[in-house]
């Protein structure tokens, strides 16, 4: 027991010490930092919250620099580079030429055009700049009637994307370099990876796809799952080159949910096709009735894996971030450990559905894609 | 709201980077990896399999040498029994040849004995009568030295012969 005790208590002393430098500063630096450039926001306990919301929000949110750390007022990140389609062309140029400004401020020339950044999406600037100082009109509502560039920047999650891909190439031919030479138990790296592929394989492909066609979507669904936990696990990493909040972006989960439908469309067996718009067995007007709401379940299939794991991932970071921004709006120091504490809880947990997301993920897109390509011998059944 | 609006910069680039991952890990990582391990599965399969088949082949020799053995087991004893069968034969054979043998034997043995026997009779007989002769002869001379013993003699064979 003493020996197992140890150890917990090691973990959380480091953990203090890990997360308290870091963390503190860089809430209690961009919370200063926010107070200095929005001059509306005065020092009472409602807008402190109201500050530390928006905080967590800008935390979640894509980002155009890899903003590190803080530094005595001096906001330490990494440019990255901007690519812009517009009106005349692909514009370039990296997101320091902003100077760190979110608000509008600095205009960037290319050529005859300016774009002016606000809340991280860039905009052509407008002619003059408000009483603010800023480069973007307004609205009544508070909406920006400035047009925007299509952004394909490599922003912040786009890196992270990067990174994650490349880690995944990495354990993937790390581990099939084992396979040239060696053709009888796995050893090192593969040995950890192989049950895994093993898995997917048997348990997720084999059981929901079925004998004759699964093994096509193995290498989809294998890819799905490292590329998902891998993302997932990045986030999961406090300091840079990880934090990026890639997996709990709402685009990186749609376009994943979107390779799934559309396997799922392109594999559908025509006795699919008959059951979502002419469902056997069932009287006409039943037909016509089911017919839509069949439709829609195609597209609710894969929404709902969208929505599923972007949900998870953005919910275990803003739990985690409010835990610590807990210390800020308590303006005590004392709170630090029990708030420390349960970070640290809600961060062991965040790594465990790190992975039961990625296995969820996979797992329903075998599920539904082997249930648009199955085919009914029970017709009359229905 | 901001939130749940998907960025199409992202959207995009996940898209681009995703397929290209599926499609140079699909060829190039995870089909090579899959295979070995279908082919390492196989080989098990079959191994397995071949020491299963071994295994019976194992017992089916060794059921098979324990029939031979017995069977061996059996022949020997057969053979060994014959062997004695015959012995005694022979032995009560021989025992039986050897009486009989014998028993010419010694009734020969007999006969020869009684030939010899008749013979060294007969051989005494004339000797003991050329012998007796011989006494006779010396007797006769003695006592014819004198005549008149001897005509006497004479006349009582003469005698004699004429009574006879």
């Amino acid at each position: 027991m003493k020996i197992a005790r140890k150890p917990g208590k090691l973990l959380i002393l480091f953990s203090l010490l890990l997360a308290a430098p870091f963390t503190v500063r860089s809430f209690y630096s961009s919370a200063n930092s926010l107070d200095t450039t929005d001059p509306h926001i005065t020092q009472n306990t409602e807008e402190q919250e109201e500050n530390i919301n928006d905080l967590i929000m800008h935390h979640i949110a894509d980002s155009h620099d890899f903003h590190i750390l803080d530094w005595k007022d001096h906001s330490i990140s990494i440019p990255l580079p901007v690519i812009l389609y517009t009106k005349e062309g692909l514009v370039t140029f990296m997101s320091n030429a902003f100077h760190h400004d979110d608000h509008g401020r600095v205009v960037v020339e290319k050529g005859s055009q300016r774009f002016v950044k606000y809340h991280e999406k860039i905009y052509y600037a407008s002619e003059k700049a408000d009483s603010h100082g800023s480069f973007v009109n307004k609205g009544d509502d508070g909406a920006i009637l400035n047009d925007k560039p299509i952004d394909i920047s490599i922003t912040k999650n786009v890196f992270s994307l990067f990174l994650t891909a490349l880690l995944v190439v990495f354990i993937a031919f790390k581990s099939a370099s084992n396979y040239k030479t060696n053709s009888r138990a796995p050893k090192g790296f593969a040995s950890f990876i192989e049950p895994i592929l093993v898995f997917i394989r048997d348990e997720i492909a084999l059981q929901n796809i079925g004998e004759k066609y699964y093994e096509r979507f193995v290498p989809y669904l294998i890819t799905l799952f490292f590329f998902i936990w891998i993302a997932n696990m990045l986030g999961l990493m406090p300091v840079f080159p990880g934090g990026a909040n890639l997996s709990g972006n709402i685009a990186f989960t749609m376009s994943l949910a979107l390779l799934t439908l559309i396997l799922m469309i392109f594999n559908a067996s025509g006795d699919f096709w008959k059951h979502t718009f002419w469902m056997p067995g069932v009287p006409v007007p039943m037909k016509l009735l089911l017919a839509p709401i069949e439709l829609i379940g195609i597209f609710t299939k894969p929404f709902a894996l969208m929505i599923r794991l972007f949900a998870n991932m953005t919910a275990g970071h803003i739990v985690i971030l409010s835990l610590i921004g807990l210390i800020f709006i308590f303006k005590s120091v004392a709170v630090a450990p029990a708030s420390i504490l349960l970070t640290l809880f809600i961060y062991l947990i965040k790594v465990f559905i790190s992975l039961l997301q990625a296995y969820i993920f996979t797992l329903l897109s075998a599920l539904f894609i082997g249930q648009t390509m199955a085919t009914h011998e029970h017709d009359d059944h229905h | 709201m901001e939130l749940v609006t998907p960025g199409f910069g992202l959207f995009i680039w996940t898209l681009i980077t995703f397929l290209l991952l599926v499609f140079i890990l699909g060829k190039f990582a995870w089909k090579p990896i899959l295979n070995s391990v279908k082919e390492r599965e196989k080989n098990i399969e079959e191994a397995l399999y071949a020491a299963e088949k071994a295994r019976q082949e194992m017992q089916n020799l060794t059921n098979e040498n324990e029939k031979l053995l017995k069977e061996a087991r059996s022949e020997r004893d057969a053979i060994l029994k014959e062997a004695r069968e015959l012995k005694e034969k022979i032995l009560s054979d021989a025992k039986e040849a050897a009486k009989i043998q014998g028993e010419k034997l010694l009734s020969e043995a007999r006969k020869q004995i009684e030939n010899e026997k008749m013979a060294a009779i007969n051989e005494l007989k004339n000797q003991v009568a050329s012998l007796s002769i011989e006494i006779a002869e010396k007797i006769l001379q003695k006592e014819l030295e004198d005549s008149k013993k001897h005509e006497e003699f004479a006349s009582s064979i003469i005698n004699k012969v004429m009574i006879n």
